[in-house]
């Protein structure tokens, strides 16, 4: 397996230092990393998964709109943030892998390289206090 | 492919007697081909003397730059070649999300820093983003990319003659990845340096060192080695050398590294050390 570009890398290393959830996907939507801050949102344990394609992980939390309604794939806020090359923030409601509902708010931005291309995404929770 | 090592000093020169053996000039290596091609990978101050041996008749040589900290570059306006009429030379390295290579370089290479402008070299300067896809230089395929190292830094992998090296000369692999050195796929480096004949790494510290000193950019030697077997690197070089280390106290690092290696051979870069990649035993030359 070919080596990720170097600044997924340093994600991964900023991300595995924070207490802010960070969920990290490469520039066609695989899950690369997942920190200790979300598994515990999302209720996994990184080292436990596989690879995780786009289809696996864009409908295994169950992500609802706050009304209720399902969100697809193209509904969620890190896609969008990569389809699109612009941050996005809003509302979900997921089930984590460990049975919970959770509310949670999603900020996602697109990983750019300095040479303008695309390497992947990343999303930041915050939970919301039920 | 022969390789020169003309200063092997890492942060800052640091010549007297105590440094005789590995040396004190900071960061420059020659690399020439069988067709000619020469490539000085970095221009710290050990290439002034590279310079002089450059045969005036030579039409071109390319300048491989890793990154732009003062060790690498501050032996640029006094490299023979720029004051020739007749040739060319090429400056390779990496651009900044706002600043490209020529304003970045120019931030030394002009007053008060530097008396003399680029502009104002004789010979004709061409400049270019470090390549991030192979890209031939005379003899060599060249490729760059980015490596862990505070700012914009590359490392080179340089193939040829049937031969091939891997210069990462100020390199935190241990930063990025998880459980170094377990995960190739999470190692800065890594593609770089894979299965090559020569890789030179920077083996800065001992330690004891490295554990107050996470996040500066460079590697203690036991990582440098773990780096090497990781990428299946035939002959580790270690390179960057702590100014503050004397020349008793590299041989014993040296030493160490060698015994604590698997499947590589660890020397300390010694000023005047060369390879020949080419012959079949790749013996120094």
């Amino acid at each position: 397996m070919a080596q990720l570009p170097i600044e997924l890398i340093l994600v991964r290393q900023l991300a595995s230092g924070l207490a802010v959830p960070i969920f990290v996907v490469d520039a066609i939507g695989d899950l690369l990393y997942v920190n200790e801050a979300a598994e515990g949102l999302l209720g996994l344990r990184f080292d436990e998964l596989g690879d995780v394609s786009f289809a696996e992980w864009t409908t295994a939390f169950a992500p609802r709109t706050p009304d209720g309604l399902g969100a697809g794939p193209g509904d969620l806020p890190l896609v969008v943030a990569i389809r699109e090359r612009r941050p996005v923030h809003g509302p979900l409601e997921i089930v984590g892998r460990d049975g919970v509902a959770r509310s949670i708010e999603v900020t996602a931005i697109p990983l750019v390289g300095t040479r303008g291309q695309l390497l992947g995404g990343l999303a930041m929770f915050w939970e919301e206090p039920r | 492919m022969i390789v020169r090592l003309w200063g092997t000093r890492g942060s800052l020169a640091s010549s007297g007697p105590d440094t005789l053996a590995y040396g004190g000039n900071t960061a420059s290596v020659e690399v020439r081909a069988a067709d000619g091609t020469i490539l000085a990978l970095d221009a710290g101050t050990g290439i002034r003397r590279f310079g002089t041996t450059i045969d005036p008749l030579v039409e071109r040589v390319d300048v491989l730059l890793t990154h732009l900290h003062m060790d690498h570059i501050q032996g640029l306006g006094f490299f023979a070649p720029f004051f020739r009429t007749s040739g060319q030379v090429h400056l390779w390295g990496p651009s900044s999300p706002t600043l490209d290579l020529r304003g970045r370089l120019a931030r030394y290479l002009s007053p008060p820093l530097f008396p003399v402008r680029l502009r104002d070299l004789d010979a004709r300067v061409v400049l270019h983003d470090a390549p991030d896809r192979p890209t031939m230089i005379g003899g060599f395929e060249v490729v760059a990319q980015q490596i862990i190292h505070p700012g914009p830094t590359v490392g080179y992998r340089i193939t040829g003659d049937g031969a091939s090296l891997a210069y990462l000369p100020d390199h935190e692999p241990a930063l990025g990845a998880g459980r170094f050195p377990d995960e190739p796929r999470w190692t800065s480096g890594f593609d770089l340096a894979s299965d090559v004949d020569l890789l030179i790494h920077d083996g800065q510290y001992t330690d004891i060192e490295r554990a107050g000193r996470v996040g500066w950019g460079h590697s203690s030697v036991s990582e440098a080695v773990a780096f090497g077997e990781l990428t299946r690197a035939r002959r580790l070089v270690l390179f960057h050398h702590d100014p503050s280390h004397t020349d008793a106290v590299l041989d014993g690092m040296a030493a160490g590294a060698d015994a604590d290696a698997r499947g590589i051979d660890v020397v300390a870069g010694r000023e005047g050390d060369a390879y020949d990649l080419g012959s079949p035993d790749r013996t120094v030359a």
